[in-house]
């Protein structure tokens, strides 16, 4: 029988995942993005497991609204890539340092 | 009275910042009139004021003038105490510095610097006379330190001469060192005493005999042992008391006039005047008197012998100045402050005498100075010789003499003391008084005496100085030979100076002095048989005997002690001391402080420091600031992580 315990772990594995995924990479600002999505999305399948297993719909409005707000906020992040890339000619990670102390 | 205190103090300043500031505008005889006028009216009102207060229509004056500021309680003030004696002292000083300043028409008559040095000398008079008159600490350290402050002016008046700067920076630097010994002592006098006041203090003298100070943990100082021995420190400085001598003799650089104004008559008595004035202090500490006893001692006869192989004639008179110094000194030691302030005056008159007549010398001779090319000037400058004469026998202490009476009344009182150190002090004071004698002897038979050994150019051009030289050495020599005879009782034993100066019973060694009797007559007659007449006496012939009968055998003496020749010479070392062990230490000190102290610790440590700990500090943070992004994004993780693991934790 598959139990609330499943899901959960399957959320907290997606979620450790695009943490390391976040880590990992030092190649493409597109996989940290792919990984801040996937990082909503674990966190999505928490409100939704739990919304279900309380019974309480309020989870499953928040998932809308988290959503919502990943497009959009994808979609900035594509648009700022694409003006990165227009500028350094590059979206190497490790050669993004201007930041630096 | 207070206007005419007033106008006696600043007469002088008056005429000094005019012909100071104006000098040019006055023209020569605008600025000697002018200060002559001043020092004058200063003159004739302190003796006005002397008069009024001997014959007693006048009350002694002790009145605050101005207050300059009330800080914690302490009052600072300026303020006048005006008793016979600080007005005795205050006509010393007035007319020495009178018949300096009509001396120097005649002396510096060519030299550009006319009004400049008439505006020094009248400011020395104001400075002096505050000193004196002064009745509180600070202004007595006002005072204190404007006279040294002319002094060092005076002393490099000529300024192109590298020995006259020289001879400036040593007098003023080793009076610092006195200074610095003065000023410990008046903070002293206000932690124990709480008052700045003279009256004040010695009301509260009884209060800090009892009390004691710990400046080394387990040795406690009686406080008025303390204080005394510090205020004292400053009196070695000013009047030149051994080890911190060494600036006078140099100090003849100068010009004459200021050698005998400041360095004979007066600001080097402002060391024992105020010792005589603090005199309800130093009666309380039987080490202190016996301190100064010793050093007085000392500095009588060991100065004394030095002025024995000096052939410059004013450095023969420095020598002899010092001397007499320590015999004042003594004299404050056995606690005959009277005696120490009479041979104060006594003196003042005969070495200002004596200093002028070798300026009229050094006119006569073109500025040579050396005595061994000098000899039988009576016959060209007889007022000179004649003058000289007389400040001589005052000064070697011939009866009948001003210097006879002061002198024997030291060396009686010596005799007569208990104080520790009494002995010693007592052989020196009379052994200095042959030694006295033979050195004065000298120089007078070498300069005055003997065959001419000046050149044929120097003797053609030899004449008596002008009036305005002359009149003053003439003036002069009255006091030195009348004041003694005139005063001595007086001042000596009958309670001249009142309550000024307090003796306690058990140290009253002039009462026994006068046991037998104390008018001059007898002192004259008891003076001919006692020891210091003869030894005068032996002085005198035994300068006779080598410089005028037997030339040949004082070049033989000086080869057959050769070594103690050496070290009069060299002034038993004391120069050479200071310059390689004294100054490399202190300059070492200076060295370390500068390079450690100030260098290192404070440029160093704390200013530089703090900046690069600084710096230090965010170069280590910046390393934090990676720049990539993933970083930035594990430290947001982490943040939220520990956020809501608090959040889990503390409910």
């Amino acid at each position: 029988m598959i139990g609330v315990a499943h899901y959960l772990t399957l959320a907290g594995l997606l979620f450790t995942l695009s943490v390391a995924g976040i880590f990992l990479n030092r190649k493409n600002v597109i996989i940290l993005l792919m990984c801040i999505e996937l990082m909503l999305l674990a966190v999505n399948f928490n409100f939704i497991t739990l919304s279900r297993f309380l019974g309480d719909a309020a989870g499953q409005v928040f998932v809308f609204f988290i959503l919502t707000v990943a497009a959009a906020e994808s979609a900035i992040g594509l648009a700022i890539l694409v003006v990165l890339f227009r500028s350094r000619r590059s979206i190497n990670v490790e050669e993004l340092d201007s930041m630096k102390g | 009275m207070q206007q005419v205190l007033l106008t006696i103090v600043l007469a002088p300043l008056f005429a000094s910042v005019i012909a100071g500031l104006f000098g040019a505008t006055i023209g020569r005889r605008g600025a000697h009139w002018l200060t002559i006028i001043g020092v004058a009216i200063s003159f004739v009102l302190s003796a006005w004021v002397l008069r009024g207060l001997v014959l007693g229509d006048v009350l002694p004056f002790n009145e605050t003038i101005y207050t300059w500021g009330t800080s914690d309680g302490v009052h600072m003030a300026v303020g006048f105490l005006v008793d016979r004696l600080s007005a005795t002292m205050m006509v010393v000083v007035t007319f020495v510095s009178l018949m300096v300043h009509i001396y120097t028409i005649g002396y510096m008559h060519d030299d550009p610097g006319y009004q400049r040095f008439f505006s020094y000398i009248s400011l020395f008079t104001f400075s002096m006379l505050m000193l004196v008159m002064a009745n509180n600490f600070l202004q007595l350290f006002f005072g204190w330190e404007a006279v040294g402050l002319v002094s060092y002016l005076l002393i490099g008046f000529w300024f192109t001469r590298p020995t006259a700067i020289h001879a400036n920076l040593k007098a003023f630097l080793v009076n610092r060192v006195g200074d610095f010994g003065f000023l410990l002592g008046i903070a002293a006098v206000l932690f124990f005493a709480g008052s700045l006041d003279y009256a004040e203090v010695f009301a509260a003298a009884p209060a800090i005999a009892g009390e004691n100070i710990e400046i080394f943990s387990g040795r406690p100082w009686a406080a008025p042992t303390l204080i005394c021995l510090l205020l004292f420190v400053g009196a070695m400085g000013k009047s030149a008391q051994v080890p911190l001598h060494v600036w006078l003799p140099d100090s003849m650089e100068g010009p004459t006039p200021i050698s005998a104004l400041i360095h004979a008559a007066t600001m080097v008595t402002a060391g024992i005047y105020m010792v005589a004035r603090m005199s309800p202090l130093f009666e309380l500490s039987e080490t202190a008197l016996s301190v100064i006893l010793v050093i007085g001692a000392t500095t009588a006869l060991f100065m004394g012998l030095l002025g024995l192989v000096q052939n410059d004639i004013k450095r023969v008179i420095a020598y002899s100045t010092l001397s007499q110094l320590g015999y004042m000194t003594v004299a404050l030691g056995a606690s005959a402050y009277a005696a120490g302030i009479f041979h104060l005056g006594t003196h003042a008159f005969f070495k200002a005498l004596l200093f002028l007549a070798a300026g009229s010398v050094i006119i006569g001779m073109h500025h040579e100075q050396d005595i061994r090319r000098m000899g039988g000037l009576r016959r060209y400058m007889p007022i000179t010789y004649w003058t000289a004469l007389l400040g001589s026998l005052a000064l070697i202490g011939f009866p009948g003499f001003s210097g006879f009476f002061s002198k024997d009344a030291i060396i009686e009182a010596v005799h007569a003391s208990a104080t520790p150190g009494a002995a010693y002090a007592y052989a020196c004071v009379l052994i200095g008084v042959f030694v006295t004698a033979l050195y004065t002897f000298r120089m007078f038979f070498l300069v005055f005496h003997g065959e001419e050994r000046m050149d044929t150019d120097a003797r053609e051009h030899l004449k008596e100085s002008p009036l305005v030289v002359t009149l003053p050495l003439i003036l002069l020599a009255v006091p030195s030979v009348v004041i003694g005879w005139l005063s001595e009782e007086a001042l000596l034993f009958e309670g001249y100076f009142g309550q000024a100066l307090q003796v306690m019973p058990g140290h009253d060694v002039l009462a026994t002095v006068g046991l037998h009797g104390t008018d001059p007559g007898y002192f004259l007659l008891h003076g001919l048989m006692a020891p210091p007449f003869l030894l005068a006496m032996a002085g005198v012939f035994v300068a006779w005997w080598l410089y005028l009968h037997q030339p040949a055998l004082a070049p033989a003496i000086a080869k057959r002690f050769s070594w103690v020749r050496e070290v009069l010479v060299n002034k038993y070392y004391f120069d050479e001391f200071n310059e390689r062990v004294l100054a490399p230490a202190v300059r070492g000190l200076g060295q370390g402080l500068w390079k450690f102290g100030d260098q290192r610790l404070i440029d160093g440590a704390l200013v530089n420091g703090s900046a690069q700990l600084v710096g230090w500090l965010s170069g280590v943070i910046r390393q934090l600031q990676t720049g990539y992004l993933y970083h930035y994004a594990f430290a947001m993780i982490l943040g939220l992580a520990g956020m809501l693991g608090w959040l889990l934790l503390t409910g």
